[in-house]
């Protein structure tokens, strides 16, 4: 009989290094790390077939702090990086960490040729709608109007949607959560992990530093049941402080309705398999108090099963084996065209 | 009528006509079959950066310029004896290169009013009419029109009949050169597999170019050009590019690792590309990233795992790539970054040759970022120091810089070439888990080559975290000490400085190990070089020559040889980049001779050099 090793159930702590974390206290950043770290264990992956990498930013830190494998590279390659090292690797679990700056400006092309190869891999993007570390100055995920250091009147530049954007260039999974919600938050990062793809989450996250409060509508007590969407599968769009009020499809438009006013079939359900739909819910972008706003919708977006690029890749490498042979050498040297001298 | 047959020992035909014409392949058949035959060959197209440039203009010319002998052959030829154009075009761009009393051999229907007027031959001037071909013989042939009779009644439309011109011609030169047509006629069964009328209607007009010579009322010569006295041994005709793919594939043989290539195409390194693509049998991935920078950032994401990684480029596209080779060097993983040199700066002169980019090859990061670099100096040649640089790369855990140029790179000439048991086995040298107890695993720890061994994820116990901030010795974790970083900039130096000790001592290639002139060339000066050493010595000049393939680090024994002559000549296609290395390296006064015409030296122009230095 062989002997049956058990490897001891791995906790939260043993994916925290010996590193100190050097965020700003009261970073959004810790949050979202110990709920990346207490979610590990449970995916029940070796430690060493984990690979997280990054880019540079705040968020980018994140792989010195993880005891896993690691890689912190340049600004905006780590998409790349990642399609590399999952085409090369398909048996590892790899991981992005990116901010909005990373992955929308710098990073923006790569971003959007992972999402359509759809590598199996999880990109978690960090948005706090500013540049933390470089201190101060506005992203591509700020809003029209946003006061930093290089926009000192206010910025003129219009801003990405990073989810609708994923959407449109054909990610198949897409979703959103947030650092003040960590069950929310878990859950998400199993649903990113589960899916066979490219799963993009777009964490809203708090830069308490640079701009503290830029989504504290969505995310605190007070607020945050009016203005935000919690979308579960194959369950109606219902929000408010009571659960009153619920999405209604006017034709193609999404209005809100109060649940008193209509029956519950006649509300928008949620299917994440569905691209249309999801296309319009990602586009539910209103600034918070305006007019007619829409809440801002979180959760799993859109689900699609796709053939992922390294599975493409690997088999034509076998198909090819098969059908040729392993390749020979001295046959590849020689070429087909020889001749001799005596 | 009969013709007489001349004995020559070495011949320059130039194949010129519109990129659309067939130039290179016409160019490459007869290599192919002279190659065969037995003669010494070099080859260099040279073709426009427009895929289809305006029919008949200057700018749309293709050539295709070969030089076989009797001898050894080591250019592609500075002049030519024979030209063939396919029309008015063509004569005009390469008319200067044809030797006095060479052979002309035109296709009067490229003659005709619209293409002389597209040459820009003034009104009413024909150069097949006039005295200005006085100095050259001329053979005009209406190849458009024979092809299509030749092909009457073969159902092809006239466009698709035109398309084998080309093999009407191939065929007429195999008459001259007394050569058989069997090599071509094979290629055009594998070639047009699918079209059995193509195989059919061109093998027809091949014959036809070849009897046309037995048939013709014209006085035409005949020449032969004997088998060359070459080593014995099995042969076969390599072009650089090609040869550059097959050393990558042999090294990942050779190590035992799977082969990466992330690249984005561009001129003229994507044929690497095109033939890794090809041997997915070898259990190769390549990768067309979305930019140059994806390119070799998803290299050494391949790398981080496991692979032998490489990405292929140009001049342009390296510049992209900079930040991403000064992370590589600073992660201390391997990477084969090749660069096949054309024309710059900027977009520059993408179909054409140039040496430029060695100062970027050397110096064009960011910081202290020493990178290996090492230089093929002939289209067979690329396949060793492709090995080579792959070699180092695993070994030394360092990205590696491989450079080619446009001129190897499509140039091609017979290949001796070695068994794949000969090749030196690729040692690897894997981090492995010896940890006691608590113990962390150090990514940086280094052994005797300075080299830190290779930790590759799914490996338990050695999960670590690398990157691009400078890191603590030993550790890898995040350090801005300002002794750690000094230390950490030495030990990144003295590990490439080291490599010194790993290569080959530089060699004498022709003539004395002491004396009063060394030519020291690099990369694809060498044919020119060797050719003109040659004949200066034969000449009784005191010159010698050394070809330099590690540029970084130099070899040891560099500086001895430099002091052993008076007089250092470096030949360059560039403004001179080796030399201030050279000079800044060594404190030796060295000459340059310096072109940047986007084509090779000629061997008459360094010999003329060498002339002017040892009687000046």
């Amino acid at each position: 009989m062989e002997a049956v090793i058990v490897e001891p159930k791995l906790t939260a702590k043993d994916f925290v290094t010996d590193q100190e974390v050097r965020w700003c206290p009261g970073c959004g950043d810790y949050s979202i790390i110990k709920q990346v770290q207490t979610v590990m264990p449970e995916l029940g992956i070796p430690r060493e077939q984990i690979v997280f990498v990054s880019g540079i930013g705040c968020s980018s830190r994140f792989p010195y702090y993880m005891e896993t494998f690691g890689m912190h590279s340049i600004h905006g390659r780590a998409a790349a990086i990642a399609s590399g090292l999952k085409a090369a690797r398909p048996d590892l679990s790899v991981w992005i960490v990116s901010g909005d700056g990373d992955s929308l400006s710098i990073g923006g092309n790569h971003l959007i040729h992972l999402l359509r190869r759809n590598f199996n891999v999880n990109l978690l993007m960090f948005n706090n709608e500013i540049y933390g570390l470089t201190k101060g100055q506005y992203s591509p995920a700020s809003p029209m109007g946003t006061v930093s250091k290089s926009s000192p009147m206010g910025s003129v530049d219009f801003p990405f949607n990073p989810a609708a954007l994923s959407l449109g260039a054909n990610g198949t999974f897409v979703a959103r959560s947030m650092d003040r919600d960590p069950i929310h938050l878990r859950e998400v990062l199993k649903r990113a992990n589960a899916h066979k793809g490219t799963s993009m989450v777009e964490i809203y996250q708090n830069c308490n530093v640079f701009n503290d409060g830029a989504f504290e509508v969505f995310t605190e007590k007070g607020t945050k049941k009016l203005n935000t969407l919690m979308v579960e599968q194959n369950k109606p769009l219902i929000f408010g402080e009571q659960g009153e009020k619920g999405i209604k499809l006017d034709g193609f438009k999404p209005v809100v309705v109060n649940l008193a006013d209509v029956s519950a079939n006649d509300l928008w359900i949620h299917d994440e398999t569905d691209q249309v739909k999801a296309n319009m819910l990602v586009r539910f972008f209103n600034k918070p108090g305006e007019e007619n706003a829409l809440p801002r919708p979180f959760g799993v977006f859109y689900t699609e099963q796709r053939f992922c690029y390294e599975d493409a890749l690997a088999a034509q490498i076998s198909e090819t084996i098969a059908a040729k042979g392993k390749g020979d050498l001295d046959a590849l040297i020689s070429g087909r065209n020889t001749w001799t001298i005596n | 009528m009969a013709a007489t047959t001349e004995i020559k020992t070495d011949v320059v035909i130039l194949f010129a006509g519109d990129s659309g014409d067939g130039i290179q392949l016409t160019g490459t058949q007869f290599t192919t079959t002279a190659a065969l035959y037995g003669n010494d060959i070099s080859t260099f197209p040279n073709f426009p950066a427009e895929i289809r440039a305006p029919q008949g203009t200057i700018a749309g010319v293709s050539g295709f310029q070969l030089h076989f002998g009797s001898h050894e052959i080591y250019t592609a030829g500075d002049a030519s004896d024979v030209l063939v154009v396919m029309n008015a075009a063509a004569l005009k761009a390469n008319l200067r290169q044809l030797k006095a009393g060479g052979i002309i051999i035109a296709n009067t229907d490229g003659f005709d009013a619209k293409n002389l007027k597209l040459a820009k031959y003034p009104d009413g001037v024909n150069p097949l009419r006039d005295s200005s071909l006085e100095k050259f013989k001329v053979y005009e042939i209406d190849v458009t029109k024979i092809t299509r009779t030749a092909l009457d009644g073969s159902g092809l439309g006239t466009k698709e009949m035109d398309r084998s011109k080309n093999m009407f011609v191939l065929g007429f030169i195999y008459w001259m050169y007394n050569r058989k047509l069997d090599n071509s006629i094979e290629f055009l069964k594998e070639q047009f597999k699918k079209r059995p009328d193509l195989i059919e209607a061109n093998t027809k007009v091949l014959k036809a170019g070849f009897n046309y010579g037995d048939t013709v009322e014209a006085p035409m010569a005949r020449f032969e050009v004997k088998p060359a006295p070459v080593e014995k041994g099995t042969y076969r005709s390599i072009m650089g590019n090609q040869a550059a793919a097959i050393g990558l594939i042999a090294a990942a043989e050779k190590s035992g690792l799977p082969l990466f290539l992330g690249t984005y195409p561009i001129t003229p390194a994507s044929d690497i590309l095109h033939e890794l693509a090809k041997y997915k049998n070898f259990g190769i991935k390549t990768f067309q990233a979305e930019d140059e920078i994806a390119a070799i950032t998803s290299s050494i994401g391949a790398a981080f795992g496991g692979s032998l990684a490489v990405t292929t480029s140009s001049g342009p596209g390296i510049a992209l790539k900079g930040e991403a080779i000064g992370l590589a060097l600073m992660l201390e993983l391997p990477l084969v970054v090749v660069n096949i040199q054309r024309g710059g700066p900027s977009t520059g002169l993408p179909t054409k040759t140039e040496q430029a980019d060695l100062m970027q090859a050397l110096y064009g990061r960011n910081g202290e970022a020493p990178v290996p670099v090492v230089a093929a100096y002939s289209p067979s040649d690329c396949f060793y120091t492709a090995f080579e640089a792959c070699k180092i790369a695993v070994e030394f855990m360092t990205p590696v810089f491989f450079l080619s140029d446009g001129y190897i790179a499509n140039g091609a000439e017979p290949w001796k070439f070695p068994a794949a048991a000969d090749m030196p086995e690729i040692k690897i040298q894997y981090a492995k888990n010896e940890l006691k107890e608590g113990e962390l695993y150090k990514p940086y720890k280094r052994n005797e080559k300075l080299s830190r061994p290779w930790a590759v994820p799914g490996t338990k116990g050695l999960e670590h975290r690398i990157g691009g901030i400078e890191k603590e010795n030993e550790t890898g974790n995040i350090s801005y000490d300002p002794e750690n970083h000094e230390l950490m900039v030495k030990l990144r130096q003295a590990k490439v400085d080291g490599i010194a000790n790993y290569i080959p001592l530089q060699t004498i290639d022709n003539g004395n190990a002491k004396g009063k002139l060394l030519v020291l060339g690099w990369g694809s000066t060498y044919g020119s070089i060797k050719t003109a050493v040659k004949e200066a010595i034969a000449e009784g000049y005191d010159v010698s020559h050394a070809q330099v393939k590690y540029l970084n680090p130099f070899p040891k024994n560099l500086s001895e040889m430099l002091s052993n002559f008076e007089y250092i000549l470096i030949p360059e296609i560039n403004n001179g980049q080796l030399i201030k290395v050279i000079r800044d390296k060594y404190f030796v006064d060295a000459k340059g001779l310096n072109k940047i015409q986007g084509l090779p030296f000629t061997s008459r122009e360094i010999k003329n050099k060498i002339i002017e230095i040892l009687k000046g």
